[in-house]
């Protein structure tokens, strides 16, 4: 991080259009300050770079962390919607972190990325190009109106740089090339009441884009795709931006799993979980629930972002927790969000007491979001209630005159469940269950040679919002959003929709295979019920809850 | 288990969810425990247009609450962070924009629903007499293999 040297001449108001500071600014310091925020937020504005704006959209630049890539754009859009904000994506691409987006107001671009976990801040766009000389002619025809606003603030310039580097003293020079704005307040290296930022963008691939490569001007020489990327000269890409708002991305430490009181061995990691409930449009007063809580990672997550949270597992030991003061309810309590504990209560989701007999004014329609990381059935096969023997006749186990049933040891019998059944029967759930425009957010695995070993679950009263990939060394999962629709839909021809759920078949479905009950042969074994299984141990190593 | 989670749920028994007797299920030898839970008019005046009313005068009045017979009316809170349309911003800090009857409602309603929970007990389904068991405050929901 860099300042202007205070001895370092300046050009005085030369590129100032004419508006030159009254001396009396400069001798009532406390009330400039307030001026100048005021009047950059309201009076004045930016020339745009991008000439097909309608008037009031401004461009904006997102710093995102250079993560989760596939999940960035699908995280921004639902905070959109959860915050009703008009946007325009002008500049994205999954290999770097700068993005530009014109939004209508600064209001607007704070509020956005206030709850966004895998953008870092938003800046307002000061000027762009592909080289300094073009950034200096972008700033000053967009921004020198604007100089006097921050004449007198303390304020600080940072240099970002992305997949490149620069010694401390280029990066001095670099930013005393920007000293014609002519700031005269103090620079603060701490809390300045203003920051601009250079940033600079060395994209690797950019090398493999003429236009990019172009730009990039690198001589003949040494004019070969063979060239390390990762050691470009100069950036094919920078810019000067003003720091309007940080996101939510401190929440990942708070929520870290390493400091967490109760955790299990699948437990979903802080990010993704608060990605996932943003996903989810989570936000205060709302219900949320996860079918597989677990140890209730997104339970946490959600309740993080304000929602009264539901869950229930198979296994009420995750829940209860197996040593006195390890319970997921100690999370809620660690956290201090005991408000927003729902219930946790022990149940499978193919018999669940979730629901209510229907009558007038009363919904089963009761949760805005549901959100699940199922069991991959890698371990112990997938298991739901029921016996294995589907002859076995339904009447209660007695022994020495007692129902088995009725003691407390009892542990029902489990029998192997499909994978594809799951599958169902969560999208039916969520069909049920979702409020209007609720959201179902479910991970899933799918195979990296095979992409289509899973299809997308489809339903027809939800609407797939988005995809997004996690790649691991040999395997990937991911994250399926859905929006339930308002009202009910008519099922689509020639599309294999859900199967209704008031009946278990011996469940030999296989992905795709359309469901005929004649055809269904009786498989009772983990591996025939589970693809994802039986890949797993043909050739996956390392065990999925570990990568996460 | 929450009166408010116990509104929501039925017997899992598939024969009995037609059936109404199936709704709400019946607390029988619940030992209660009260929780100091934080005071979040936001969330009640969320949670109420779910409730089943007299699905939850039924069971407050098996735990030895008394609610009234018609659900209170309230106006619906928001917040800027709510993102929920935000057709009526009122302010909740400190309670201020709630009336005093409202506010009186809701800190009945946040005793009942947030702070009351069955520790240990059952839940009986009214139409099929199974008992779903509550341990340490987690109801357990599974069903021996003869009814699924």
């Amino acid at each position: 991080m860099f300042c202007f040297p205070r001895a370092l001449p300046r050009i005085p108001y030369l590129q100032n259009n004419g508006q030159n500071f009254p001396l009396k600014y400069l001798l009532v310091k406390p009330i400039l300050f307030k001026k100048c925020i005021a009047m950059a937020a309201t009076v004045e504005s930016l020339a745009p770079v991008c000439s097909q704006l309608p008037p009031p959209m401004r461009e904006y630049l997102i710093h995102f962390a250079q993560v989760h890539e596939t999940f960035r754009k699908p995280e921004l859009e639902s905070l959109a919607e959860l915050f009703n904000i008009e946007y325009k994506i002008l500049r994205y691409t999954e290999k770097a972190p700068f993005a530009l987006i014109a939004l209508k107001s600064p209001e607007d671009a704070k509020t956005l990325i206030s709850r966004s976990i895998l953008a870092k801040a938003i800046y307002e766009l000061w000027g762009t190009g592909t080289t300094y000389d073009e950034l200096h002619t972008s700033v000053k025809s967009r921004t020198s109106h604007l100089w006097h606003l921050y004449k007198t603030c303390s304020f600080k310039f940072g240099f970002e740089s992305f997949n490149g580097m620069r010694t401390e003293a280029v990066k001095k020079e670099l930013i005393e090339g920007f000293s014609y704005v002519g700031f005269d307040g103090p620079i603060r290296m701490k809390n300045p009441d203003e920051l601009f930022v250079v940033m600079e963008d060395y994209e690797a691939t950019s090398i493999l884009d003429p236009v990019r490569f172009a730009a990039l001007k690198i001589d003949d020489a040494v004019e070969t795709p063979a060239r390390n990327p990762t050691h470009l000269d100069e950036p094919h890409q920078v810019y000067l931006a003003r720091f309007l708002a940080k996101s939510s991305r401190a929440a990942i430490e708070t929520y870290d799993l390493k400091k967490r009181n109760y955790i299990g061995t699948t437990s979903m990691d802080a990010e993704l979980s608060l990605v996932t409930a943003n996903m989810a449009l989570v936000s205060p007063g709302k219900l949320a629930y996860d079918p597989f809580v677990g140890t209730g990672s997104f339970a946490v997550a959600c309740a993080h972002f304000g929602a009264i949270t539901f869950g229930s597992d198979i296994d009420g030991r995750m829940i209860r927790g197996t040593k006195p003061g390890k319970s997921l309810r100690s999370n809620f309590e660690q956290y201090k969000i005991m408000d927003r504990y729902g219930d946790m209560f022990v149940s499978d989701l193919t018999n669940s007491p979730l629901g209510r007999v229907a009558a007038a004014g009363r919904s089963e329609r009761i949760f805005d979001a549901i959100i699940c990381d199922p069991p991959y059935g890698v371990r112990e096969g997938l298991k739901v209630l029921g016996s294995r023997d589907p002859s076995r006749p339904k009447v209660p186990t007695i022994i020495d005159g007692i129902a088995q049933h009725t003691r407390k040891d009892f542990v029902p019998p489990k029998r192997p469940y499909s994978f594809d059944k799951m599958l169902n029967d969560i999208t039916n759930f969520a069909s049920t269950h979702l409020a209007p425009n609720g959201r179902l957010c479910i991970w899933l695995p799918t195979a990296d040679e095979d992409f289509n070993e899973f299809s997308i679950p489809t339903h027809r009263n939800l609407k797939l919002e988005s995809v997004c990939v996690q790649n691991f060394n040999k395997w990937s999962r991911r994250l399926l959003t859905y929006t339930r629709y308002e009202t009910d839909r008519e099922e689509e021809n020639g599309i294999a929709t859900a199967t209704t759920d008031s009946e278990i078949l011996p469940d030999a479905v296989a992905a795709g295979e359309p469901h005929d009950p004649t055809k269904a042969k009786l498989a009772r074994t983990a591996d025939a019920l589970n693809p994802f299984r039986r890949k797993y141990f043909e050739g996956f190593k390392t065990p999925p809850s570990e990568d996460s | 288990m929450k009166l408010l989670t116990a509104n929501f749920l039925s017997c899992a028994v598939k024969a009995c969810k037609s059936s109404p007797l199936s709704f709400p299920l019946h607390f029988r030898d619940a030992e209660l425990a009260s929780k100091s839970v934080p005071y979040n008019p936001l969330l009640l005046s969320n949670l109420l247009p779910r409730l089943d009313w007299p699905a939850l005068v039924t069971s407050s009045k098996e735990l030895g609450f008394t609610l009234p017979d018609t659900k209170p009316e309230l106006p619906r809170l928001s917040t800027s962070t709510g993102g929920d349309d935000g057709d009526m911003n009122m302010s909740v800090d400190g309670g201020s924009g709630v009336g005093e009857e409202d506010e009186k409602t809701l800190k009945m309603l946040h005793k009942v629903l947030m702070e009351t929970e069955v520790v240990e007990g059952k839940m009986v389904c009214g139409s099929c007499g199974f008992e779903y068991g509550i341990h340490q405050s987690v109801g357990n929901f599974l069903l021996p293999s003869h009814l699924v």
